[in-house]
């Protein structure tokens, strides 16, 4: 080994990994400390950041700022970007009725409109991740450049790539992308809290697994995974808001849909009442409209009657992972809930039901994944050598066949990392390239299933049909992720392989997202100053005007002349975009007033020590 | 190529302690999973991840007594274990009768759509060949015996390779009827499992 190497490793072993949930509504960063997992906080002490992204006039916000602007900035503020990841338009066209901002119609990747920008889901979620990313480094003091992310443990390749392509665009080198309930079972399994057969249920945001597993001696087993990466609290919102809107109409004769704003103040307050039923049994909604004030009380009957069906939807999974796992409900030793829609009591008692047991919650829903992925750094950093995860890809891999048929290459549920190996060939004489389509998912036909890239084989020898063979070996790593190679078998060489992916961004694509990061970080850092100078200037001039109209007589006729054209220079230079010049303005007017800020104070503290004397006076009289 | 039985120092039997398979499993698991090998070079990585794909193949195949058999014929036939799901299939004999049964019950039911009584009817045809089908498991798996001692006395076993070929082509056969029956009844996405078991 070089000493440039081992140096290189000394770094790698030395710089931290972080463990970072990337959820539909919500967003946390963790590490581990001195052994215990950790969510990092902001510098408020939140621990939650909201996944929301605005792209404002003024440059780029993201978390609660974000999210506290939504209903005035609808069109401009991106949420829920992780149901849009690695999906095409035509997959989302019927989401889009629900969603404010504006996605644009387009053959592959989903991208979406904000003001003069146009922007694809992996960028949105880059911004959240790249937030976290500097929380960590506040906190840590130090720079972050390293995590393990999370993902449904139903996403797809093209959903797991996409999520990749987010933490490369905000500068962080994803060592694993590891599935959510997955990361719940490690952030359990540290404290010993659930061993023996554990079944997972993670209903989040937007998404729900559920995944079954056998925790033995360190090793955590996935048997099987289910889910449904287009089921949460999202849609339990959606259901609610669609009722209140028929309430709205009857009662007030209003419709709302096309008022993006208040269709945003409604969906935000149909939220926290929802999230406040779980502990109460009623609650009021009061949402004052430009119009009117809508106000009715809400009752927990209410929303689980609503509810029902979709909560019902998730047993469904829950059999089928059974099923595969080739178990009974009552071989289950331990339950454990994941993902803030579990703290609705309809979600846990259909659980209890359905595996016939009390379910864990012990660990906080919202960020036991986040505390789970930290676990996950901590191995892959070699910290922790007796744990160690066995996960499945949830879908089926599989190429098309003549005739529309998909040939399964590697089944569902198979423990990652795998490959299978299968051989290719020509069907006309001369032929120098062969197309393989490669889907997802668990369907007969081709047509049905999930395409997820095509590869070329190029460069074959021209040769009789038949004759040429090559061996394409299909590996499906240890982040669910496929890489496919092809070799000539007769020669050995490696054949030349280009993949075509269907809904995800090209390598190129992604470097260049990875460049435009730099420069509209930077332009983001701009505006951000552009703004504070903005405000300190008209800080400035505030403090001027009322200082004018308060010691106007305390000036001579060339000072005042002197302050008026400082005042006009920076009430001019305000407007504008140049932070220098508004700087170098509000500090001469600064300095223009300064005589007058000084008589000012002179004349205060007399008329204070005067009427003092006065007071003193009168009172010894 | 190494042979799954070596990967976790298995005699070639079809008989295998689970417990042990699940021990050595983990061990290698620990030993190759890319997990404990970040820090190590591009080559090292390489190959650890090439070991853990094969120990996870390996341990799927052999855990399921079925696939373990199918894979048992691939190495007796030299196909590498891949024979036996390929075997075209013919509705054996005995099934005839029934076949004919179940392919009216599902025009039927195709004709006047799924009312209580067709319903009730495809659900009854499915149930009968699932005990069919468990039955024709626990034979198969129950020969197990017969072949691991074939194996050690050097016996012939060819009749009993060709029996097993047959069982498990039926046994491919009642899948896929179970999954049409499945298909009509509109529970097509539950069934799919077992059709796509390896």
């Amino acid at each position: 080994m070089t000493s440039a190497t081992r140096w290189e490793r000394v770094k790698r072993v030395m710089s931290r990994i972080v463990g970072i949930d990337l959820g539909t509504t919500n967003s946390l960063v963790a590490y581990l400390d001195a052994g215990v997992p950790k969510v990092i906080p902001d510098e408020e002490g939140r621990t939650l950041l909201p996944s929301v992204v605005a792209f404002t006039r003024d440059g780029v916000t993201v978390g609660e700022a974000a999210r506290r602007q939504l209903a005035r900035n609808p069109k401009r503020t991106v949420y829920s970007a992780k149901r849009l990841m690695g999906k095409g338009f035509e997959d989302v066209k019927d989401e889009l009725r629900h969603l404010p901002f504006d996605v644009q119609p387009s053959a592959e990747v989903v991208r979406i409109k904000v003001g003069e920008r146009t922007v694809t889901p992996p960028e949105v979620s880059a911004y959240v991740l790249e937030a976290l990313k500097v929380r960590a480094q506040t906190f840590f003091g130090e720079k972050v450049e390293k995590a393990v992310i999370t993902v449904p443990a139903y996403f797809n390749d093209a959903q797991r790539q996409a999520t990749k392509d987010a933490g490369r665009i905000a500068g962080l080198d994803v060592l694993r992308i590891v599935n959510e309930p997955t990361a719940a079972s490690l952030a359990y399994g540290l404290q010993r809290l659930a061993e023996g057969i554990i079944a997972v249920y993670d209903l989040g945001g937007g998404t729900f697994d559920v995944s079954i597993l056998r925790v033995k001696d360190g090793i955590f087993e996935v048997l099987a995974t289910n889910g449904n990466t287009h089921l949460g609290g999202d849609d339990f919102d959606r259901v609610l808001v669609q009722w209140l809107l028929e309430d709205i109409e009857t009662r007030h004769a209003v419709r709302m849909e096309s008022d993006a704003e208040a269709m945003q103040e409604l969906r935000l307050a149909a939220e926290a009442a929802k999230c406040r039923l779980s502990f109460e049994e009623h609650t009021w909604l009061t949402i004052p409209f430009e119009r009117f004030t809508y106000r009715r009380e809400i009752t927990r009957a209410d929303v689980e009657r609503l509810v029902t069906p979709l909560v019902d939807a998730t047993l469904g999974p829950c059999r089928m992972a059974l099923r595969d796992a080739d178990l009974t409900p009552s071989a289950i030793d331990e339950v454990v809930l994941v993902g803030g829609s579990t703290r609705m009591p309809l979600v846990r008692r259909r659980v209890e039901e359905l595996f016939g047991r009390k379910a864990h919650s012990q660990l906080n829903p919202d960020e036991v994944v986040a505390l789970g992925a930290a676990v996950q750094a901590q191995i892959l950093a070699g910290g922790i050598t007796d744990m160690l995860l066995l996960d499945v890809t949830p879908l089926s891999l599989g190429i098309e066949t003549l005739g529309g048929i998909v040939s399964v290459l590697i089944p569902r549920n198979t423990t990652i990392p795998t490959m299978a190996k299968e051989a290719f060939t020509t069907s006309v004489d001369g032929q120098t390239t062969v197309d393989l389509h490669v889907l997802q998912g668990e369907r007969e036909l081709a047509k049905d299933n999930r395409s997820l890239a095509r590869f070329d084989l190029a460069d074959i020898d021209p040769m009789p049909a038949g004759m040429p063979k090559i061996e394409v070996t299909f590996l499906i790593d240890a982040n669910g992720i496929l890489q496919v190679q092809a070799k000539e078998i007769r020669t050995g060489k490696a054949a030349s392989i280009e993949v075509r992916p269907t809904y995800g961004l090209s390598e190129a694509e992604v470097a260049q997202m990875v460049e435009d990061s730099y420069a509209y970080a930077e332009s983001d850092v701009n505006a951000r100053l552009l703004i504070e100078t903005q405000t300190e200037a008209e800080t400035v001039m505030n403090h001027v005007r009322r200082a004018l109209s308060q010691g106007a007589d305390l000036l001579s006729a060339e000072e005042r002349a002197r302050i008026d054209a400082a005042f006009k220079d920076l009430s001019a230079a305000r407007q504008g975009t140049d932070r220098d010049v508004i700087r170098e303005r509000t500090v001469a007017l600064n300095r223009a007033t300064e005589r007058l800020a000084d008589a000012m104070m002179d004349r205060a503290l007399k008329d204070a020590l005067a009427s003092k004397r006065a007071d003193t006076i009168l009172g010894a009289s | 190529m190494t042979d799954y039985f070596e990967v976790f120092g298995l005699e070639r039997k079809l008989q295998v302690n689970l417990d042990a398979l699940q021990r050595s499993f983990y061990a290698l698991s620990r030993q190759y999973h890319p997990d404990f090998h970040q820090m190590a070079n591009e080559g090292e990585q390489a190959a650890a991840l090439e070991r853990s794909a094969l120990v996870n193949r390996a341990y799927r195949v052999l855990r399921d007594p079925l696939s373990r058999l199918s894979y048992m014929i691939g190495l007796e036939d030299g196909t590498g274990g891949r024979s036996a799901d390929k075997v075209r299939l013919e509705p054996p004999r005995d099934l005839l009768e029934e076949m004919l049964e179940i392919q009216e019950a599902l025009e039927e039911a195709k004709r006047s759509g799924l009312n209580a009584e067709t319903t009730e009817r495809l659900r009854g045809e499915r149930q009968n060949l699932m005990e069919r089908q468990t039955a024709n498991e626990s034979a198969i798996v129950g020969r197990f015996a017969e072949w691991d001692r074939a194996a050690e006395t050097g016996g012939d076993a060819k009749a009993l390779l060709a029996w097993f070929k047959q069982a498990l082509a039926r046994r491919a056969y009642l899948r896929t009827v179970i999954d049409d029956l499945s298909d009509a009844l509109g529970e097509g996405q539950e069934s799919d499992v077992s059709h796509r078991r390896h």
